[in-house]
């Protein structure tokens, strides 16, 4: 297969976001407000309520330290890529729960129920727990993380998430030794969520992480994002985030995450085995058996950019599958 | 008027056929895509150009289940207004979508096995929609029915185009292939002429009482 080759315009040289870091660092809150409208507005979509409303969340100095605070602290990921817009992201969503149809998903989402909310940590842990959702976002320390979201569809979005690294609360469980896996499982509620009424799908949702992937710096549990909590068609209260991989990985509204000693099936697993299998991971190089995954499209612009391999993240987690045959374990 | 009210058929068949398209630009016009535009309109594009090809074969089996003629001439314009939002979904797709770059196109399309089948239905309309004029017909003879026998193999292309496409849940893309498999088993000619026998059984029965009473015969 031939290699895709990203053209060399269109990769932002280090020295030059470098420096747009340094840039961004040493503006004043004045002047950031105007390029986060610049972008916004090329973004388009957003009204001049949204710009101000963006303008506002804007911290005194930003700098790159200051991801500890809940808020759109940036406009852009570290490879320079401008944020999708809050309204693309609130209405244009993957979740079958709701519905199968995207913009669907915002409507019928509206009145979930997201208060009482639980999540049980159990398994093969030796400090099993039930964390209320409060309990939860005051227990972990809530930092803002801009991720690339790449779905398996070929469309991808720039999401300022808020979140915890999942690792600090599995390491508050305390696996066991003989826990490998971490199984995710939606909340069901088929009363509320009419796609669960749908007997097509071996419901409710599930998914799985390897126990290191899990404990990787980069896996959140995400609770907000543009500096808000979660709205229900995001998987409020509380969702996986998992940059690496595709979205589909990234389970929302979360009850329950056992520790486990084998490999968990996803509902993407039962439903289509050969076309879904456990890992995921974004890459260009290896198509899925119905579609190529070497290209995407940005929402918010026109055209495709290519697909990057783990989503950008190579250099952070290429060392999890070192020696494994990426297109084996797709 | 009194054309309309003799040719209705063909009046609302073909505004039903342009009404998708004026209802695509309306939406593109004031903004109504979602956030994907460009996937929007490759899906309606799509959709609307398997509605048409699904019309167009159907007009044959209606006419033989219903004994309904207008429908007969809608048979080409049903397969010519498929062409066109064929060509429409194909321009989307190569021109909007991927700006004309030939190298990832070509990847696409060695990748995509759904791309491939698409890509070989529109192949066959080609001809098809260049030779459906009554000089073509004319010039080819019995060739022209033999080529034109060519648009059941494109039906079944689109419908393996629509299955490979989706995600998980093939049962919308099933329903539509379903529906072209009795449009094409009503073409067999023993299933067409087993259906047309039952046709007229059944409108003498209607018209039999009556007039059975008039002559006595019980049949």
């Amino acid at each position: 297969m031939q290699m895709i080759k990203i053209r060399s315009s269109e990769i932002t040289p280090e020295h030059v976001y470098r420096a747009r870091r340094k840039f961004m660092k040493g503006i004043g809150a004045l002047a950031f407000g105007s390029v986060a409208s610049a972008v916004l507005t090329a973004c388009g979509g957003l009204g001049q309520d949204d710009l101000g409303r963006f303008a506002a969340m804007q911290p005194e100095t930003p700098t790159e330290g200051d991801a500890q605070q809940p808020s759109a602290g940036q406009t852009a990921d570290e490879l320079g890529d401008a944020l999708t817009s809050f309204e693309a992201i609130t209405t244009y969503n993957n979740f079958y729960e709701f519905s199968m149809n995207k913009e669907a998903v915002a409507r019928l989402a509206r009145d979930f129920t997201l208060s009482p909310w639980t999540v049980t940590v159990g398994g093969l842990v030796n400090n099993p727990k039930t964390y209320d959702i409060d309990d939860l976002r005051k227990r972990f320390p809530q930092q803002e993380r801009i991720y690339r979201l790449r779905c398996v569809e070929g469309w991808s979005m720039v999401i300022p998430w808020l979140g915890f690294p999942l690792g600090a609360l599995l390491r508050e469980v305390d696996p066991q030794s003989g826990a490998k896996y971490v199984r995710f499982e939606t909340v069901m509620r088929p009363q509320e969520m009419p796609g669960q009424r749908d007997p097509y799908f071996p419901w409710p949702y599930v998914e799985g992480l390897r126990l290191d992937e899990a404990m990787h710096d980069l896996t959140i549990l995400s609770t907000g994002l543009y500096g808000k909590q979660l709205l229900p068609q995001n998987g409020a209260p509380v969702r996986l985030v998992v940059p690496w991989k595709y979205g589909f990985k990234s389970i929302k509204s979360i009850v329950k995450i056992d520790l486990v000693a084998e490999q968990p099936t996803s509902l993407w697993m039962a439903s289509a085995p050969h076309e879904y299998g456990f890992y995921a991971n974004v890459n260009p190089d290896v198509p899925h058996p119905r579609w190529s995954q070497a290209t995407e499209r940005r929402i918010g612009e026109l055209g495709r950019r290519p697909t990057l391999k783990f989503n950008g993240y190579e250099e952070e987690v290429a060392a999890l599958y070192a020696g494994m045959d990426l297109r084996a374990n797709y | 008027m009194a054309w309309l009210r003799a040719n209705w058929f063909l009046a609302l068949a073909h505004a039903g056929a342009w009404l998708p398209l004026g209802v695509l630009l309306w939406d593109v016009a004031r903004g109504a895509l979602s956030v994907n535009p460009i996937q929007d309109i490759t899906f309606r594009t799509g959709k609307f150009a398997l509605l048409m090809l699904m019309l167009s074969l159907a007009c044959t089996p209606v006419n033989t289940l219903t004994g309904f003629r207008p429908v007969l001439p809608m048979r080409k314009w049903f397969g010519l207004y498929a062409f066109l939002y064929a060509a429409l979904h194909f321009l989307v797709f190569s021109v909007l979508d991927f700006g004309l770059d030939w190298g990832l196109i070509q990847r696409e399309i060695v990748e995509k096995r759904y791309i491939l089948a698409g890509l070989a239905a529109l192949l066959i309309l080609i001809p098809l929609a260049i030779t459906s004029t009554k000089g073509w017909q004319r010039r080819l003879g019995k060739t022209w029915k033999r080529l034109h026998r060519f648009v059941y193999l494109a039906g079944v292309l689109v419908i393996l185009h629509y299955i490979w496409l989706v995600k998980a849940d093939v049962r919308e893309p099933a329903l539509w292939g379903g529906a072209l498999a009795i449009l094409l088993v009503l073409r067999i000619p023993r299933v067409r002429m087993a259906v047309s026998a039952w046709r007229r059984r059944a409108s003498a029965a209607k018209a039999g009482p009556a007039l059975g009473s008039s002559t006595g015969e019980a049949k």
